[in-house]
C-alpha cells in the first residue's frame, strides 16, 4: 500500500471535518456488523463458564466434527494446490482453443450457489441420479459419507488458488523459465527452481483462501452429508445439528472454535499479503 | 484427547471399508427422537455385549421421517429406520430396500410405541387454546412442521381432519375447511418437527406448538423456566412409530442380526421404561400400567378407522394433486 | 490484495516451447471434467428431461416467484448498503491515517473467513427479540429476524468485502495530480469526488457491486437461520430447491436450482464483460 495524499496536513478545515466523520461512520459501521457479531460468539460460548464451555467441545460428536472438518481440508487443500498451479501453468504459459473457456468453467464454482452444487451432486451420484445406478451395482457409497463431503468441497473451493497464482505467473511471463530451459532444465526443475519461488506466497494465500472456506462450507455439504451424528457431520453442520438440538452454548461453542480458525486465516492472510505485494 | 482421536480415526477409516471388527449400525429416525435414542443406544450396546461379547457402535441420523426416507433411497445406508409413518417405510419397499411385508416382521405392526399429536402452549395458556377448534380461530398462530417433509405434521393433519370429521358428521367438504383454516394459522413451516420446536421455544414464534405428545413432555421438562404448558386434545390419532430393518443395507453390512436384535430390544420392558419417561406410550401392560398417571386420556382414532388405512390415505390427502396440496395453500 | 478476475494472457511468443503441456491440460481437464463440469451437467440434464411448458409451470408458481422475487429483493437491498458501504470503507481505508486503520482493514476480510453458518447462528441470536440488537429495535417496532430484513441482513454480511476489495486498490491508484488540479481550480471536496475521482473507480465499483449481488442471490447458510423461512414470505429460492428436494420432488428441485444458475451466470458474464472494458480502459491487455 502507498501513502497516498494524506489530506490531514494539507486539507482545509471542512475537509478535515468530513474525514472525521467518514471514520467515524466507518467505525461504527462496522462495529455494529461485523465486530459485534463476531464478539458475540465467544460471548455466548462462553455465557455457561468456561468449563461448560469446554464440555461442549469435547462432547465426542463435536469432537468428530472438528476431526472431519479437519480430514476434509487436509484433502481439498493439496489437491487444489496441484490442480491450482497445474491450470494456472496450463492456461499462462500456452496458448490453445478453449483457453478462455476452460478459465470460465474453473470459476464457475464461485458464482454458482453451494446449496446448488450440492442438488448437481445429488442428481449425479444420488441412488436415482446419472451414475447412481453403476455405483450402486459396484457397491461404492459416494453421497452421505466421507467422499461427498470431499467432492462438494472440491467443487467449491476449486477456483482459489488459480485465481491467485494465474494473475502472477501472467505478469512475470515465461523469460526466466524459457532461460531455464535453453540451459537444459527439465519441466520440473524449471517449476521448482524458477517459477515456484516467483509464486510461492500468492500459491500460500490461495492455499488459506481454500482452507477458509474448505472447513467452513455449509449449503453444499448440507445436501449430500446425511448428518449421520458423530460420522458425516462437519463442523458448520454440527452447529445447525446442535442448534436444533436446543443447545444453544454448544452451538456456539462449536461456531468459535470455527471462529478462531476465521481468525488464525485472517492473520496468516494478512501476513502474506504484504509479501505477495512484493512478489508483483 | 489421543485416545479420542484414535477412536475417531477409527471411525473414518469405518466410513472407507465396510468389513470392521465390531458391530456397527446406522439408525436413521425421525426428527424429534434425539434424545431417546440418545438413551436408549447405550443401554443396548451394553446388553448386546452382555449377551453376544460383541461390541455395537450405533451411529444417529435425524430429520423429518420422509426427508430420512428419501436420502435413504439416494444412498444413504440405513441398517434401521424406526420412523413415524408407515408411508415412508413403504416407499423403501417400493425402492426395493426392504420386503413388503416388513409390517410383519416384529409384533404389533412392527410399531414397538406409540403417542398422537398434542399441544404445547405458552405459560398460562394465554389464547386459552383447549382443543382442535381453538387452532382455527382468528389471530393464533400455529406452529407444526411442513407436512410434505415431516411424518410429525402430517399426523397433526390426520388429527385436525379427522377432529373436523367428527364434529361436523364425517361431512368432507367442512372438514377441509376446517383444515384450511388451521393452516392460514401456521406462519412457518419447518423441515423436522424439531426445527419447530426450535421456533416456537428458541425463536419464541406462534402461540401452540402442535408435535407428537411425546416431544411436548420433553420440552416442557427441559424449558422448565419457560413454563410451556401441555394440552391434550379431546380426539387425537393415533401416531405409530414403525420401525425396520432395512434388509438390502443390512445384509451388505453385515448387521442383519444386530439390528433385528435392536429393533426387538425396543419391545422389551426395559425399554418400553425408557420410553414412558421421553413421554411415549407403550403397549407393554406392566410398565403402561406403572405409567398410566401421566398420561391423560384422550380419544384416539386411528388411520385406518377414519382414512381407510395408510394407502387410502396417502393416495387421497397426500399424494401429488391431493386434500393436502389444496389446503396448503401456502405451498 | 486480492485480484478481480483471472484474464487470458495474450501469448506470443511463448507457443508450447515449455514443457507440461500434456501433464497439466490432462490434470486440469480430468479434474474440471469430474469435479465441475459432471454435476453441472448433471443438473442441466435433469431440466432439460422436464420440458420447457414444466419448466416454466414450476419456475412461475406462486411461491416459486415469491421465493425468487424475496431473493432478489433482499440481495438488491444488500447490495445498496454494501455499495455504499463498501465505497466508504474503501475511500477511509485508502485516503486516510489514522488509529486502528489496519485492524479496520483487516476486519474487512472477516465475513469471508468466517463460515456462513456460523455468521447466520450469531446475527440471529443479536436480532432476535431479547437479542443485543433485538432489545434496542424491537420496542421501536422494528422487527428483522423472520422479516426479509433479516434475509437482507444475512446476505449483507456475507458480502461485504466485495465492493471495498475491488475498489480499494483502484483508489489507491489513481493520480493525486488531477484531484489536486480540480481542487486549486476551487472546486469542493464533493464535486471533486463526484466529478474526477468516481468515474475513474466507476468499473471497479460496479464489478464488486455486480459480485457482491451475485454471491447475495446464492447466500444459504447464513440466510436459515436468521430467515425463518415462512413460505410466501422469508423463503429464499436456494431453500425452496432443497425443500423440493425433500418432498422427493426432483423437477421441482431442479428447476428452480437451474434458475438461480443461470442467474449467476448471467451476472458472471456481465462482471466479466465489466472487467474486460476497465482493462481495456486503462491500457492493459
Amino acid at each position: 500500500m502507498r501513502a497516498a495524499s494524506t489530506p490531514g496536513a494539507l486539507a482545509p478545515r471542512e475537509d478535515r471535518t468530513a474525514q472525521y466523520v467518514l471514520i467515524g461512520l466507518a467505525f461504527l459501521g462496522t462495529a455494529f456488523i461485523v465486530a459485534v457479531p463476531l464478539a458475540y460468539i465467544f460471548w455466548r460460548a462462553l455465557s455457561d463458564g468456561v468449563a461448560a464451555f469446554a464440555a461442549n467441545i469435547i462432547a465426542p460428536d463435536t469432537l468428530h466434527a472438528i476431526w472431519l472438518t479437519s480430514v476434509v481440508a487436509l484433502i481439498t487443500v493439496p489437491v487444489n494446490i496441484v490442480i491450482g498451479l497445474s491450470a494456472a501453468w496450463l492456461i499462462a504459459r500456452f496458448t490453445f482453443p478453449g483457453r478462455k473457456l476452460l478459465l470460465t468453467i474453473i470459476e464457475l464454482p464461485f458464482s454458482i450457489s453451494p446449496i446448488i452444487a450440492g442438488v448437481c451432486y445429488l442428481l449425479l451420484y444420488g441412488r436415482q441420479g446419472l451414475l447412481g445406478p453403476t455405483l450402486g451395482a459396484a457397491d461404492i457409497q459416494i453421497l452421505f459419507a466421507l467422499p461427498g463431503i470431499v467432492l462438494v468441497t472440491l467443487f467449491v473451493t476449486a477456483p482459489f488458488v488459480t485465481r491467485e497464482v494465474l494473475p502472477l505467473m501472467q505478469a512475470q511471463g515465461s523469460e526466466q523459465e524459457q532461460a531455464a530451459l535453453t540451459l537444459g532444465a527439465t519441466g520440473f526443475q524449471i517449476f521448482r527452481l524458477v517459477t515456484l519461488p516467483n509464486i510461492r506466497w500468492a500459491l500460500l494465500y490461495g492455499a488459506v483462501l481454500a482452507t477458509a472456506r474448505a472447513v467452513g462450507e455449509f449449503g453444499a455439504v448440507s445436501v449430500v452429508s446425511g448428518s449421520i451424528r458423530g460420522q458425516t457431520n462437519t463442523l458448520p453442520l454440527q452447529i445447525e445439528l446442535l442448534f436444533n438440538d436446543l443447545n444453544i452454548v454448544g452451538a456456539f461453542a462449536a461456531a468459535s472454535t470455527l471462529t478462531l480458525i476465521a481468525l488464525i486465516v485472517l492473520i496468516v492472510k494478512t501476513v502474506i499479503e504484504g509479501r505477495v505485494g512484493r512478489e508483483e | 484427547m489421543t485416545f479420542r482421536l484414535t477412536t475417531a480415526l477409527a471411525v473414518i477409516l469405518g466410513l472407507a471399508s465396510p468389513a470392521v471388527a465390531q458391530d456397527k449400525i446406522l439408525n436413521v429416525s425421525y426428527d424429534v427422537a434425539r434424545e431417546l435414542f440418545a438413551e436408549i443406544n447405550p443401554v443396548f450396546a451394553e446388553k448386546w455385549q452382555a449377551d453376544t461379547g460383541r461390541t455395537v457402535t450405533i451411529d444417529q441420523s435425524h430429520g423429518g421421517s420422509s426427508k430420512q426416507a428419501r436420502a435413504i433411497l439416494e444412498g444413504l445406508p440405513a441398517d434401521v429406520v424406526t420412523f413415524n409413518q408407515v408411508t415412508d417405510i413403504d416407499v423403501l419397499a417400493e425402492g426395493g430396500l426392504l420386503e413388503e411385508d416388513w409390517r410383519e416382521a416384529f409384533p404389533n405392526d412392527a410399531s414397538p410405541f406409540y403417542s398422537l399429536p398434542a399441544f404445547l402452549v405458552r405459560e398460562g395458556n394465554p389464547k386459552g387454546i383447549e382443543d382442535w377448534d381453538d387452532l382455527a380461530a382468528e389471530g393464533v398462530q400455529v406452529i407444526f412442521p411442513n407436512p410434505k417433509t415431516s411424518g410429525n405434521a402430517r399426523y397433526t393433519y390426520l388429527a385436525a381432519y379427522a377432529y373436523a370429521l367428527d364434529q361436523n358428521g364425517g361431512d368432507q367438504e367442512a372438514a377441509q375447511e376446517f383444515v384450511k383454516k388451521i393452516f392460514a394459522n401456521v406462519p412457518v413451516f419447518d423441515t423436522g418437527g424439531r426445527a419447530a420446536t426450535a421456533t416456537f421455544a428458541e425463536r419464541n414464534i406462534g402461540d401452540v406448538l402442535i408435535t407428537f405428545e411425546a416431544e411436548t413432555g420433553g420440552i416442557a421438562a427441559q424449558y422448565a423456566d419457560a413454563k410451556f404448558e401441555r394440552v391434550a386434545p379431546s380426539l387425537s390419532v393415533l401416531a405409530e412409530f414403525p420401525v425396520a430393518v432395512v434388509t438390502e443395507n443390512a445384509e451388505k453390512n453385515g448387521s442383519a442380526e444386530v439390528s433385528k436384535a435392536y429393533l426387538d430390544y425396543l419391545y422389551t420392558p426395559e425399554a418400553q421404561r425408557i420410553l414412558a419417561k421421553h413421554y411415549y406410550r407403550v403397549n407393554d401392560e406392566t410398565v403402561a400400567a406403572e405409567v398410566a398417571a401421566d398420561f391423560p386420556e384422550v380419544k384416539l382414532v386411528t388411520v385406518e378407522d377414519v382414512f381407510g388405512g395408510w394407502e387410502q390415505a396417502q393416495e387421497q390427502h397426500f399424494a401429488e394433486g391431493g386434500i393436502l396440496d389444496s389446503v396448503f395453500v401456502n405451498q | 490484495m486480492t485480484t478481480l478476475a483471472i484474464t487470458a494472457a495474450p501469448s506470443g511468443r511463448t507457443k508450447r516451447v515449455l514443457p507440461g503441456f500434456g501433464l497439466t491440460m490432462g490434470l486440469t481437464l480430468t479434474y474440471v471434467g469430474i469435479v465441475i463440469l459432471l454435476p453441472v451437467i448433471a443438473l442441466m440434464l435433469k431440466g432439460a428431461e422436464i420440458g420447457p411448458a414444466r419448466f416454466w409451470e414450476i419456475i412461475t408458481a406462486p411461491r416459486a416467484m415469491a421465493a425468487l422475487r424475496l431473493t432478489v429483493t433482499a440481495a438488491v437491498i444488500a447490495t445498496i448498503f454494501n455499495a455504499l458501504y463498501g465505497l466508504l470503507m474503501a475511500w477511509v481505508l485508502v485516503r486516510y491515517r489514522f488509529p486502528g486503520r489496519r485492524i479496520l482493514d483487516a476486519m474487512m476480510d472477516i465475513p469471508f473467513a468466517l463460515p456462513t453458518a456460523v455468521a447466520g447462528l450469531s446475527l440471529t441470536a443479536l436480532f432476535s427479540a431479547n437479542g443485543w440488537y433485538g432489545q434496542l429495535l424491537e420496542p421501536a417496532g422494528i422487527k428483522v429476524v423472520y422479516t426479509i430484513w433479516g434475509v437482507a441482513i444475512a446476505m449483507c454480511f456475507t458480502s461485504i468485502p466485495f465492493v471495498v476489495r475491488t475498489v480499494q486498490p483502484i483508489l489507491e491508484d489513481l493520480d493525486p495530480q488531477l484531484e489536486e488540479a480540480a481542487r486549486s481550480l476551487g472546486a469542493t471536496p464533493f464535486t471533486i469526488f463526484r466529478k474526477v475521482v468516481f468515474p475513474q473507480i466507476l468499473p471497479a465499483f460496479l464489478i464488486g457491486t455486480t459480485i457482491a449481488f451475485a454471491r447475495s442471490l446464492g447466500e444459504f447458510g447464513a440466510v436459515i437461520f436468521i430467515a425463518g423461512n415462512l413460505p410466501m414470505k422469508t423463503e429464499i429460492a436456494s431453500l425452496l430447491a432443497v425443500i423440493r428436494l425433500e418432498e422427493y420432488d426432483y423437477n421441482g428441485a431442479a428447476a428452480i436450482a437451474l434458475t438461480l444458475m443461470l442467474i449467476a451466470l448471467i451476472l458472471l458474464a456481465l462482471s466479466n464483460g465489466l472487467q474486460w472494458q476497465m482493462n481495456r480502459r486503462r491500457g492493459q491487455p
